[in-house]
């Protein structure tokens, strides 16, 4: 059976004023990842094409981009699974403005972190002793499912509540915070809850599930979400918040 | 056409419970609207009632009762999913909603031919 040697990629080429797809043809090789045909093109056609990268194995998460209208992680993507009648349309990630190319600047996504309460508030020193947290403990397994995060920004590209609503913290960012709600060894619950309550929070999720149904890791933000609803729910009948 | 990463059940769960919203709330004041005739205006309110015996209005009542159960019994799939412990059936569920809400769109056609 005669196999197409090459793919035609269509990649976006442009900075945040705009741009357009370019095309290009690259030959197809077993195993070859949409990485691999991206960095194909730069050092071979293009070397001014921008794209970010580092690990290259699935555990960075620096590589994401909107293949076939879809956020992957490219590296992990391989090239033939997504070759349509000869083609792959590359475009950056969605939700994140261009910085050039196919790289985005993932400033707000970041930023939304802290906007969240993403950052660990210790209620104990280096002089205290390691905190005893049982591993099948309900809140441990809740705090589990969540913290293998890579933050490759593949889920916040896929959620189209924050397409919608540019405030709106996104799935990674309330992922993060469903997971320091339960780990036992935060102490700042209350000013997170109150974060994650108001305008661009929690509540404004349409429970679209995209985000569990794209993000490569197989985490599901959606049920960190309605973790994080049913706790400020909670904690507005007792009169916490 | 729907976007490709739209392109999963859930996300036509979403689109369906919106749209049922939105068709409900435009039927809505044209319902008030019949049944304030009935406060000055009997004669058009019977003129209106003998229509809406016909089989295409008979028809599109299923279509409406099919938007009111599929809005409600998404809603309440919502509910579920937002405050009770989370479960893996999430599309069943859904698509459990849309049998239901077939189910009474034909038991009220049934009933009513």
């Amino acid at each position: 059976m005669s196999q197409a040697k090459e793919a035609d990629l269509h990649v976006w080429r442009g900075d945040g004023n705009g741009g357009g797809l370019v095309r290009y043809a690259v030959p197809l090789r077993d195993s070859q990842t949409v990485l691999d045909a991206v960095t194909w093109i730069q050092r071979r056609l293009e070397p001014g094409l921008s794209f970010r990268f580092a690990c290259r194995v699935g555990m960075c998460g620096t590589c994401a981009m909107t293949v076939n209208g879809k956020p992957r992680w490219t590296c992990r993507t391989r090239l033939k699974d997504v070759v349509e009648n000869g083609r792959v349309v590359i475009a950056p990630l969605e939700n994140l403005p261009v910085i050039k190319d196919l790289a985005c600047d993932f400033s707000s996504f970041f930023g939304k972190w802290g906007k969240a309460g993403g950052r660990f508030a210790a209620t104990a020193t280096r002089l205290d002793a390691v905190a005893a947290i049982r591993p099948d403990s309900r809140r441990r397994r809740l705090a589990d499912a969540g913290i293998e995060c890579i933050n490759c920004g593949v889920c916040y590209s896929a959620c189209d509540v924050v397409r919608w609503n540019p405030a709106y913290l996104g799935p990674a960012a309330l992922n993060r915070s469903w997971t320091l709600v339960n780990d036992e060894r935060d102490g700042g619950r209350e000013k997170r809850l109150r974060a994650v309550a108001g305008a661009g929070g929690c509540h404004n999720c349409h429970s679209h599930q995209g985000c569990a149904t794209l993000c490569p890791n197989e985490l599901n933000p959606t049920l960190s979400i309605a973790g994080l609803k049913r706790a400020t729910a909670l904690a507005v009948l007792k009169g916490e918040m | 056409m729907i976007k490709p990463h739209r392109n999963h059940p859930l996300w036509l769960a979403f689109l369906l419970h919106r749209l049922s919203g939105v068709c409900l709330a435009l039927y809505l004041p044209v319902h008030f609207l019949v049944l304030g005739l009935a406060i000055d205006e009997t004669a058009r309110l019977g003129g209106v009632l003998r229509w809406s015996e016909t089989l295409p209005v008979e028809m599109a009542v299923m279509g409406l009762v099919f938007l009111l159960a599929v809005h409600l019994f998404g809603g309440l799939r919502l509910l579920v999913l937002e405050f009770l412990d989370w479960h893996d059936r999430q599309k069943s569920v859904a698509a459990a909603a849309v049998a239901l809400s077939f189910a009474a769109a034909a038991a009220f056609f049934l009933q009513v031919i």
